[in-house]
């Protein structure tokens, strides 16, 4: 009877995520109008991934992805509601309908593209490997034998897989800040991981001597939209578009990250 | 466009059925030592001398009013600086062993305490020693009374081993965020972990309800019971 009763359940629980997943292709191609008519947009950012996205001294988040989100809500004359997302979390959130646009460091590559649709780029991005002065580490092949952070999901663990020799240990983590701790506590003797976040790493724990080792991509950031919502899409590109010729792209990478946005792929 | 694609996920299996091992081991390990040390902490709060009930009683409430994870986290990101580094795998037995270890205190006792006064008396009356008493005469119906909810404690921990893919040690969970994170299937790389939790879950339910009374504590407990 007992077991019945959860077989049955189980049932009814599959059932409604299909109907989930069901539901979520009713409103393909509609996201543009229905942000228009609810005058506000869910634009998912990051909280981990400074200077990019973080949480001020004033508990709110900033950065180059929320002034970029902030700027897209502005130039379409709609309210932003941030969406706080994870590397691992944010294509979900974007399946899930729970964010219109992702704007959280996206890179692109071919197994994204099969599932979600990319923005042109908005600012600079490039993964490398980090480790102390005193580990030998000149490429990829020079990983073997020893343990490399990364986070689960993200641009890096892709390269990294790719690229690291099969005797090297790559630790899987979750988010940005188990990667980091997982360095910073000796847990891991190399970490994978952007720029930014090996470079925030670096200024506060001056102590470890870590240095850059090697690239692994450099990888512009884009805005992640659901498959299919082009009018969004086109929408989008217009404002980067103009955002780029009048220089706005630039100014935001500079105040963030200490450079021009530069050339930047569509 | 969602549609439910099953078949991108299955045919990770073996990545599946690795995680689905590694869970159980991590469980069985975390069950064999958890079990025993909860037993001992059963009895010593139970029975034991005044200062050891406190140390136990401080262990047991320090470890049931905080997190799983934080438990987990501060084993393996905080111990390093104490100089102290764990592998994420032994990093999570200790968490699972520690953690189930103050449960399955607070029940081996409550099975402890609930045995009859007399039934210490006659045993002690038979000039058994004490540690005859405990083991022969006390604690088989004392397990066999709370075995369903230590049963269900050791359960709850190996569904609580999810967790320990945050630290990098590759269970179910760790292997279908990876599957998820690769092909972006969540749907589908979640509903098949579930499916397999619920039937680890209830096979290992079904495998120690049947083994408690064999190896555990004897078929004694059970006429007595």
């Amino acid at each position: 009877m007992q077991r019945r009763h959860l077989a049955q359940s189980t049932l009814a629980a599959l059932a409604l995520l299909a109907q989930l997943g069901l539901t979520g292709t009713a409103q393909a191609q509609t996201a543009l109008d229905e942000v228009m008519a609810r005058k506000s947009i869910n634009i998912a950012i990051p909280t981990d991934f400074p200077p990019y996205g973080f949480v001020g001294t004033d508990l709110k988040p900033q950065g180059l992805d929320v002034d970029m989100a902030n700027y897209i809500g502005g130039k379409l004359g709609v309210k932003v509601e941030l969406v706080v997302v994870t590397s691992a979390n944010r294509i979900p959130y974007l399946q899930t309908k729970k964010a219109d646009l992702v704007i959280s460091t996206l890179g692109k590559n071919a197994e994204r593209e099969k599932v979600i649709d990319f923005s042109a780029a908005y600012s600079p991005f490039f993964q490398a490997v980090f480790a102390a002065k005193g580990v030998a580490i000149k490429g990829a092949a020079d990983l073997a034998g020893k343990s490399v952070g990364v986070t689960r999901g993200a641009i890096e663990d892709m390269e990294l897989s790719k690229l690291a020799p099969a005797s090297a240990d790559i630790k899987r983590f979750e988010d940005n800040n188990a990667t980091v701790s997982a360095f910073v506590s000796g847990q891991v003797q190399a970490i994978a991981t952007g720029a930014s976040v090996a470079g925030n790493m670096m200024a506060r724990n001056p102590q470890l001597g870590t240095e850059y080792k090697f690239v692994l991509k450099d990888s512009p950031n884009f805005i992640g939209l659901n498959k299919g919502e082009d009018k969004l899409r086109l929408k989008v590109n217009e404002i980067i578009a103009a955002a780029k010729a009048s220089g706005e792209l630039d100014k935001m990478a500079t105040k963030w990250l200490g450079r021009p946005a530069g050339d930047l792929p569509n | 466009m969602i549609q439910l694609d099953f078949i991108a996920v299955l045919e990770q299996w073996p990545a599946l059925l690795r995680g689905a091992g590694f869970t159980l081991g991590l469980s069985a390990a975390a069950a064999v030592v958890g079990v025993s040390v909860g037993v001992a902490c059963g009895w010593a709060r139970a029975l034991g001398p005044a200062w050891l009930q406190r140390v136990v009683g401080v262990y047991v409430e320090l470890i049931r009013n905080t997190p799983f994870i934080v438990q987990l986290f501060f084993i393996y990101f905080g111990l390093p600086s104490l100089g102290l580094k764990l592998s994420p795998e032994l990093a999570s037995i200790i968490a699972m062993v520690v953690n189930l270890g103050a449960y399955a205190a607070e029940i081996a006792r409550a099975g402890i305490e609930g045995t009859p006064r007399g039934q210490f008396e006659a045993a002690r009356s038979l000039a058994l020693t004490e540690w005859q008493v405990i083991t022969r005469v006390v604690l088989p119906p004392a397990l066999a009374r709370v075995w369903p909810a230590m049963v269900s404690q050791i359960v709850i921990v190996m569904l609580g081993s999810a967790v320990c893919g945050q630290i990098s040690a590759q269970e179910l969970s760790y292997a279908a965020n990876l599957i998820q994170s690769r092909n972006f299937r969540a749907f589908e790389a979640y509903i098949i972990a579930t499916a397999i939790y619920l039937l680890l879950a209830i096979g290992v339910r079904q495998f120690l309800n049947w083994a408690g009374p064999r190896w555990i504590f004897g078929r004694v407990a059970q006429s007595g019971r």
